[in-house]
């Protein structure tokens, strides 16, 4: 009987200690859907959890379009557009929308704003919408697109929403850019090759040879080559990370030794 | 008296296996009569092209070796760096550029084998893989094959192709594309790629093969070749290196499907003969298809395995893109080789078997 009881009161105990933490924690740190956590979705969407590199969505386009710096360029910013818009307007209208038809609203969400981005580069930018191809309309199937409007923009504030749409957008892009340039510079020698199309005649001057080849390495240039590519990319990531685990590890470690040496003095 | 004395130890007598540096070098000696027939039809290129290749592996190699902070000097002496840049070598067209050999060997080293683990680990025949993406990067420069040497306008001499291999001209200032033409003005296409191109034009097979590049079994110069690798194949399946499986898997099956090709359509298709005798067909179903460690391991699944590079041999041939297609058939069928393997796992003794 006393055994029990004695554990009751732990229990009892226990209850109220973390009741008093929690408090506390929402005290410091006010409501989550008021304030904007700019450093934390910063975060993710470039590096933690990067569409491209740790999600690995959307690889499709990532893949097939990364020929060129200004093809990944153009696709970069259509896809980072439509994140933008589609996050922001998923966030205003989640609730009123029932969770049965969701999806086939986001779809339509997004496959509008994918119709304009599509009709303005259509307008503005012919060339680049030649050679994108087929892979401006699939936008609209990019899981990363789909992917954060369920994750994030159904469960957040607008703005949050809209920033994280943007640092998503350039996540992508940047590994988008990355993979471009590379596949390009080995494919053909050349960086920024078709600049004008996406920004006009003046861009013609920005075109850089970089060293001159008889024959093209197509292995750079065909799908394989990105394949080949993204998996350098991501083993370089992991590389990173680890090693900045080991660091964080040898600091620890650092602490801990100078510790007993200060109570030996 | 000492083998008198062998004769009263008690068992169990212990047998020990081949090292794999043995095997290796035991693959690489079985190469000398294929390599001595192609140094023989396609000059000294083909010597030049093996040391260099050899050269690079090794040096690529090393280098990983070296990153991946494991032991260099035993991991080299192994031979496996060595036999893959031998056959890549002897895949590749005699004065092909030295970059090429350059990028497909390192990338046969350093991305198909090194990376996935190294020697055991590979998922495809590093050569293989390192010559495809040769042929698909420059296809251009890949089939730019000599003619034999017997046609050729111009004698080439060893320092002609090493000036050629680094410069792209011989010492008289000759290129590739000028040594090509033969005696005839024409410039030469291999025979299975002359093949291709004539059928597409409209003649019939047995017009094709009247021209001098075809000669009583094969290809003129490619039946000595392939001859020489049938018998540096021999040699290996004498000396307990390679099994049987696979070699007669490929080669029944392919001469199987041509038979049938032949005797259906005999204007649109070579004879099975000429089919065997030219290509790569011997050295990949001696070399390349006996890969212990990219191919099936089970004995139900080698003769499998073997069938499907044979069949996808016979198909890309006939109605691919390529003119030959051992290198892709192999990767192929390197791919199925798990499935393979799961569902022709032998039966341990006492169990039933499934079915």
């Amino acid at each position: 009987m006393t055994n029990t009881t004695t554990s009751e009161d732990i229990v009892a105990d226990d209850h109220n200690a973390n009741e008093d933490v929690s408090s506390e924690v929402t005290e410091k740190k006010p409501n989550p859907f008021t304030l904007v956590d700019w450093s934390t979705i910063a975060k993710e969407g470039l590096w933690k959890n990067n569409p491209a590199l740790v999600q690995l969505l959307g690889l499709c386009p990532l893949l097939a379009v990364t020929n060129t710096f200004i093809n990944a360029l153009g696709l970069g910013i259509a896809t980072m557009l439509v994140l933008i818009v589609s996050n922001l307007t998923i966030s205003l209208v989640k609730d009123w929308v029932t969770k049965e038809i969701r999806i086939p609203v986001f779809i339509m969400i997004i496959a509008s704003f994918v119709t304009i981005v599509e009709l303005l580069m259509n307008a503005y930018t012919y060339g680049l919408y030649l050679s994108l191809g087929i892979f401006i309309p699939l936008i609209v199937t990019n899981c990363a697109i789909i992917g954060r409007a369920e994750a994030f923009a159904s469960k957040n504030p607008p703005i949050n929403a809209a920033f994280d749409g943007f640092m998503m957008g350039l996540g992508f892009m940047f590994i988008l850019l990355i993979l471009g340039g590379v596949r390009e510079i080995l494919g053909q020698g050349t960086l920024f090759y078709g600049a004008h199309l996406l920004f006009g005649e003046w861009a013609n001057d920005i075109e850089l040879q970089i060293f001159q080849f008889d024959q093209q390495f197509l292995l750079a240039i065909l799908p394989p080559g990105a394949f080949i590519g993204m998996g350098f990319i991501i083993a370089g990531k992991n590389y990173l990370d680890n090693k900045q685990l080991d660091n964080q590890k040898n600091k620890k470690a650092n602490k801990v030794e100078r510790a007993r040496v200060t109570t030996v003095n | 008296m000492k083998s008198i004395s062998n004769l009263f130890v008690s068992s169990p007598h212990g047998k020990v296996g081949l090292t794999t540096n043995q095997v290796m070098r035991m693959v690489c000696y079985a190469c000398i009569p294929g390599i001595a027939a192609q140094t023989f039809i396609f000059g000294w290129g083909v010597v030049v092209q093996a040391l260099l290749c050899i050269l690079i592996a090794l040096a690529s190699e090393a280098l990983v070796l070296s990153l991946r902070e494991k032991p260099v000097r035993r991991t080299l002496s192994d031979g496996s760096a060595i036999l893959t840049g031998l056959l890549i070598a002897l895949s590749i067209p005699p004065l092909a550029p030295w970059w090429i050999s350059v990028i497909g060997v390192s990338f046969a080293i350093i991305i198909v084998k090194q990376l996935y683990g190294g020697l055991g680990f590979n998922l495809f025949n590093p050569a293989m893989a390192g010559y495809v993406v040769l042929l698909i990067s420059f296809p251009v420069a890949m089939t730019n094959w000599l003619p034999v040497q017997q046609v050729m306008t111009y004698d080439i001499s060893f320092l002609d192709c090493v000036s050629s291999i680094f410069t792209g001209f011989t010492l008289d200032g000759y290129s590739v594309n000028q040594l090509r033409i033969a005696v005839d003005g024409i410039t030469m296409a291999t025979p299975l790629d002359h093949f291709k191109t004539q059928i597409d034009l409209g003649l019939t097979a047995s017009e094709i093969i009247k021209s001098p590049i075809y000669g009583e079994y094969g290809g003129t110069g490619w039946e000595w070749v392939n001859l020489g690798y049938l018998v540096g194949g021999l040699l290996l399946l004498k000396q307990g290196i390679i099994r049987w499986h696979i070699p007669l898997a490929v080669i029944a099956s392919l001469f199987t499907l041509s038979l049938i090709s032949y005797s259906i359509t005999p204007d649109l298709s070579l004879t099975p003969m000429i089919t065997l005798f030219s290509g790569a067909t011997m050295f990949a179903a001696f070399f390349i298809a006996t890969d212990p460690i990219s191919a099936s391991t089970t004995v139900r699944g080698r003769l499998i395995y073997g069938a499907i590079i044979g069949m996808l041999i016979f198909m890309i041939r006939e109605w691919g893109g390529y003119p030959d297609g051992v290198a892709f058939a192999v990767l192929l069928a390197n791919l199925t080789v798990p499935l393979i393997d799961y569902y022709t796992r032998p039966t341990v003794y006492g169990h039933k078997a499934k079915g």
